[in-house]
């Protein structure tokens, strides 16, 4: 009987290790190949060595992406748009959430129900008119002592964040959360005298850690991966993301050790970001039943 | 609890002010949007070539310090591959900057949907390479600083091992000597396939690369007589022989239905014994075989070689507010020591024979003169109609499907039906 638990755990365990492996390797290979010239990556590519850190192994590939592209700026860049992106998209995703759930306000079912239907829309079909209604949009800036007010946002940070935040999506994912904190815990907070911010501060938003975890990195991935919208709306070098960056290796001659090592400079810091929060993420699927 | 929330919210605060911060300085400092009379925006696909851009930015630092000058040009890159898509979002939110630069078959759809203006130069064009001048309606739109040629590479060796001749601009291949070249070459047993015709193209390369080789057999991407139809040059006699033989090519083994991605590379590695390819890949295959490179004609399949004609141009945007000092700029990027700059940073062949006389390797009796001779005596200018982008699709999608080993009649006359279509639904891209 022991005998034929162990095996079956030892089964279980090899088939674990078979699907970490498919998943891993492609990491695994991006970021050996990142370390390699072209010619060994080709040549790496029929044996296992093309996942060792094995021949001719530097970070040349490293330093000609910072000589070909401006990395370090668009990595600054798209750590700033998605940081800014989530902390405002926690905020107020969150609060829009708590009115919905908790307070009672006439329609507010239709109105969840309309935000609910704007999940239906893709982005792609409203990229056009947004882009020319940012382009509409009033945009003040500081001259010296001036204040001087154009049009359009176009060519700026603020077009690559503002129209993000708001998230039907992450408005669902809180919403269904906060379904499952007991009233009770608000009804006494109401008697000891807590107005409904103060609810939402200290008593919905301490409880609902695993979906601000999870909303975090839902909103943190397509913020770092936005590729369409910022070829749209951004025309500055100083200004795009690390997504458009991955482009300029693919005119004139491609090398793949280059591409391998600026996707590895994008990748890292998304596999970072994921492993810190595996564990809330995880618990905010099991509690609220959603799948990211 | 009550601390950890403090933080989280004085962290959106933060990010709140940061975002204002980075909302009060971070506005593109030369936005087309933004732009004045005196400071104008260009935009160039060249973001992923340094050579190039740095041979642009060299034209626009030698203008803008000129005492001349009628404004200042900024210049702003995008990747190639997403340049087009920026354009046209640009143009949708009415954000266009002054100059662009634009693929030359494109230009014709370009101007139909009013981004571009005529161009009012002052240089004279009639000498320069007709292919590296865009037209539409008897206007000129767009102009190139220069062209490339498409052309067969091999190695004289292999071509003397496998008793076959080196074809000539006099005389070129015909369909029978290619056919018959290809054979010996392949019963030579040194290539799985001895050529490579750089099927794992896409995009723009199907059309560019392909369409010749239909259009040296009789047939076109369109009827050009009024640009209404592709009805019989598509899908007629002489495309369906078309594309019989270049399946067939595949078929008999003597190309890949999908090449490697490098196809120089693979010829460089001796994977392939003819090549072919472009004026671009010259340099470094002639540093590779020195004078066991031969550089010759593509095939005469009936109605003489073929090749694509136009690469990038210049263009001039309807709505800028100063398409004067835009024009001026064109122009004096024109002179013969700018077209030769370009030409010899990007390896092209340049627009004009001043510029030509200025490259030794595209001088009278250069290494690369070869090349401009066939630009002069083969090109081909892909259709002329506001409907190219849609038609190349459609075609690129009929290569892929008759190399995939469908029936060339079904893929060619699929193909028709769209492009008619598209063409109808667009009011026949009347003006």
């Amino acid at each position: 009987m022991k005998n034929a638990l162990q095996l079956n755990s030892l089964g279980t365990m090899a088939i674990r290790i078979l699907f970490a492996a498919v998943a891993a390797f492609p990491i695994l290979f991006m970021l050996i190949s990142s370390l390699k010239p072209d010619q060994q990556i080709f040549g790496d590519m029929s044996s296992v060595a093309a996942f060792l850190p094995i021949g001719n192994i530097s970070f040349d590939n490293y330093a000609a992406v910072f000589d070909r592209v401006p990395a370090a700026r668009f990595l600054v860049n798209s750590i700033g748009i998605s940081a800014v992106t989530v902390v405002l998209g926690i905020f107020i995703n969150s609060l829009c959430a708590f009115a919905l759930s908790r307070m009672q306000v006439r329609g507010k079912r239709v109105v969840f129900t309309a935000i609910l239907a704007t999940l239906i829309v893709p982005f792609q079909t409203l990229a056009l008119p947004l882009v020319w209604w940012v382009n509409q949009l009033p945009y003040f800036e500081l001259n010296g002592f001036s204040l001087e007010i154009s049009k359009g946002w176009l060519d700026t940070y603020q077009v690559q964040i503002i129209p993000f935040i708001a998230n039907a999506f992450s408005i669902y994912l809180y919403h269904q959360y906060f379904e499952s904190i007991p009233k009770e815990l608000d009804e006494a907070a109401r008697i000891d005298g807590a107005g409904w911010f103060k609810i939402y501060r200290q008593v919905v938003m301490p409880l609902a850690g695993p979906a601000t975890a999870t909303v975090a990195i839902l909103t943190f991935l397509p913020a770092w991966n936005s590729y369409l919208w910022p070829l749209m709306v951004v025309q500055s070098e100083e200004l795009r993301p690390v997504m458009i960056g991955i482009q300029y290796f693919f005119q004139l001659n491609v090398s793949w050790g280059e591409v391998m090592a600026y996707a590895s400079l994008i990748t890292v810091p998304v596999v970072v970001l994921f492993i810190a929060f595996q564990r809330s993420f995880i618990n905010s699927i099991a509690s609220s039943g959603v799948k990211g | 609890m009550n601390k950890r929330f403090t933080r989280i919210l004085a962290t959106s605060v933060a990010a709140a002010a940061l975002l204002g911060t980075m909302g009060a300085c971070s506005k593109g400092s030369s936005s087309a949007s933004s732009e004045s009379s005196k400071e104008i925006t260009m935009w160039t696909h060249n973001a992923g070539n340094p050579a190039e851009l740095k041979a642009i930015q060299d034209i626009v630092d030698s203008y803008n310090k000129s005492s001349s000058a009628k404004a200042q040009i900024k210049v702003q890159a995008f990747p190639q591959e997403s340049y087009n898509d920026s354009v046209v979002s640009a143009a949708a939110s009415g954000n266009l900057p002054c100059i662009v630069d634009i693929d030359g078959p494109n230009v014709p759809n370009w101007a139909w949907a009013k981004y571009l203006t005529p161009l009012n130069l002052s240089t004279d064009l009639s000498k320069n390479l007709p292919s590296t001048v865009a037209k539409w309606e008897d206007q000129t739109y767009a102009v190139g600083y220069y062209d490339v040629a498409l052309a067969m590479m091999a190695r004289a060796s292999d071509l003397k091992a496998a008793g076959v001749r080196v074809a000539t601009i006099e005389q070129p291949w015909t369909k029978d000597e290619f056919q018959d070249a290809l054979t010996k070459l392949k019963a030579l047993g040194k290539w799985d396939y001895p050529l490579d015709m750089g099927t794992a193209g896409t995009g723009e390369w199907l059309p560019y690369g392909y369409s010749p080789f239909l259009q040296s057999f009789g047939g076109d991407l369109i009827n050009r007589d009024g640009f209404q139809s592709a009805d019989g040059a598509l899908n007629g006699d002489k495309a369906i022989e078309w594309a019989k033989w270049f399946h067939g090519l595949a078929d008999q083994g003597f190309m890949a239905t999908k090449s490697g991605k490098d196809s120089t590379q693979d010829f460089l590695n001796n994977k392939s014994a003819v090549l072919y390819t472009g004026s671009w890949a010259a340099d470094k295959a002639k540093a590779a075989f020195g004078d066991d490179l031969v550089v010759m004609p593509t095939v005469d399949l009936g109605t003489g070689p073929k090749i694509g004609g136009a690469s990038w141009q210049w263009g001039v945007t309807s709505g800028c507010k100063n398409a004067d000092a835009a024009m001026d700029y064109l122009s004096f990027s024109l002179k013969p020591e700018n077209l030769a700059a370009v030409a010899t940073a990007t390896g092209t062949i340049p627009a004009t024979d001043d510029a030509a006389a200025l490259i030794p390797a595209y001088a009278k009796g250069g290494a690369n003169r070869v090349f401009m001779d066939f630009s002069r005596n083969y090109a081909v200018m892909r259709p002329e109609t506001p409907a190219y982008p849609f038609i190349a699709t459609e075609y690129g999608k009929a290569v892929q499907d008759i190399l995939a080993g469908a029936d060339p009649k079904t893929a060619l006359d699929k193909a028709v039906k769209a492009i008619d279509a598209n063409i109808k639904s667009n009011g026949g891209y009347k003006s």
